[in-house]
């Protein structure tokens, strides 16, 4: 099956992208596909390489990255979100990228399932 | 491309946080897509629906306008619930746009045949 | 319909809402909707009120993180991240009552 993921919340604020994480790594481990994970409202904050959590603590930016180098999963952060609140080309960790909420809508089209994640 | 039923569930009232502005901003992108789309207002959301609302004191857009806009966007279905808008003292009267109003059963009848429900 | 509620209820309302408008399917409790389905909750007749009609789930790991896994109430079942998974693909849709 195909699942879509909506983040509305940013890192280490909410439980929001921690859960949407776990549930992308459960459902790949299930064989199911991501078909795109989109970062919107401050979820947009996900993808931001500047993010310096405490050496004990779980790295929730460079997860994201790995998990969709691992599995070739799409990461969309919103545009508009994103220049809101200072999330630029620039400051973008490795396999995210920025364009449109069009990506959201098409993504709800084209997945099995839109499952979304926030507070 | 398949059509699909969207369904837009606003539960947050605006102004205090920004989920108002940004849900209108994925509808109005929704409607290039040629989808099913309907917007329903329960709980707090209905506050978005509010006449009158004017926000030059708190510095802040005020996006009342664009509800009015929806139609012109081929945005029709608008949906609210009763209860919600009686447990907040208010009637289809305090509301700027035309909806229609279903009893909270009618509702989640409604939610169940959707493809896809996006909740801000 | 899979109703995915997370938050608790003495906070916000979103439990209530489901009660009230949902009529058949699921409910998944995670994150702090979890502290609803425990011994002694104020909300746990109203989980109960749900389970009457529609199964009822909490995230085991959320229960776990809140120390309250030995005393969910009964007609509540525990599910792991590939259980949540389960559930998403079981049911034609769900909602995620934010």
């Amino acid at each position: 099956m195909k699942f879509g993921i909506l983040v509305n919340e940013g890192p280490y604020q909410h439980q929001a992208g921690d859960s949407a994480y776990l549930f992308c790594k459960a459902a790949l481990a299930r064989g199911h596909e991501i078909h795109r994970v989109f970062f919107y409202h401050d979820g947009v904050n996900n993808a931001s390489k500047l993010t310096e959590p405490p050496q004990d603590d779980r790295n929730i930016v460079s997860r994201w990255s790995k998990l969709a180098e691992e599995f070739d999963i799409d990461l969309v952060v919103c545009v508009a979100a994103a220049l809101r609140r200072g999330i630029k080309e620039e400051n973008l960790a490795p396999n995210f990228r920025i364009s449109g909420l069009g990506q959201l809508v098409e993504t709800g089209i084209q997945a099995d399932r839109l499952v979304t994640f926030g507070d | 491309m398949a059509q699909k039923k969207f369904m837009f569930v606003n539960r947050k009232a605006p102004h205090g946080s920004i989920y108002a502005l940004e849900s209108l901003e994925v509808v109005l992108i929704s409607a290039a897509f040629d989808q099913d789309v309907s917007l329903v207002f329960l709980d707090d959301g209905v506050y978005q629906l509010k006449k009158g609302c004017q926000t030059k004191g708190i510095e802040t857009k005020n996006f009342s306008p664009i509800y009015r806009a929806l139609e012109g966007y081929d945005i029709e279905k608008l949906y609210v619930e009763r209860e919600s808008l009686a447990a907040r003292g208010l009637t289809e009267d305090d509301l700027l746009v035309d909806v229609t109003v279903l009893g909270s059963a009618e509702m989640g009848r409604l939610m169940e045949e959707q493809d896809v429900v996006l909740s801000f | 319909m899979l109703h995915i509620i997370n938050k608790s209820p003495l906070d916000r309302p979103s439990l209530d809402s489901v009660l009230r408008l949902a009529g058949s399917g699921a409910v998944l409790l995670i994150e702090d909707a979890v502290y609803a389905a425990t011994e002694g909750h104020a909300a746990a007749d109203q989980v109960r009120a749900l389970a009457a009609k529609m199964k009822v789930f909490a995230l085991t790991p959320d229960l776990e993180a809140r120390g309250i896994a030995d005393r969910v109430i009964e007609g509540v079942a525990g599910v792991d991240y590939g259980g949540f998974v389960d559930l998403v693909s079981e049911y034609p849709n769900c909602q995620s009552w934010l």
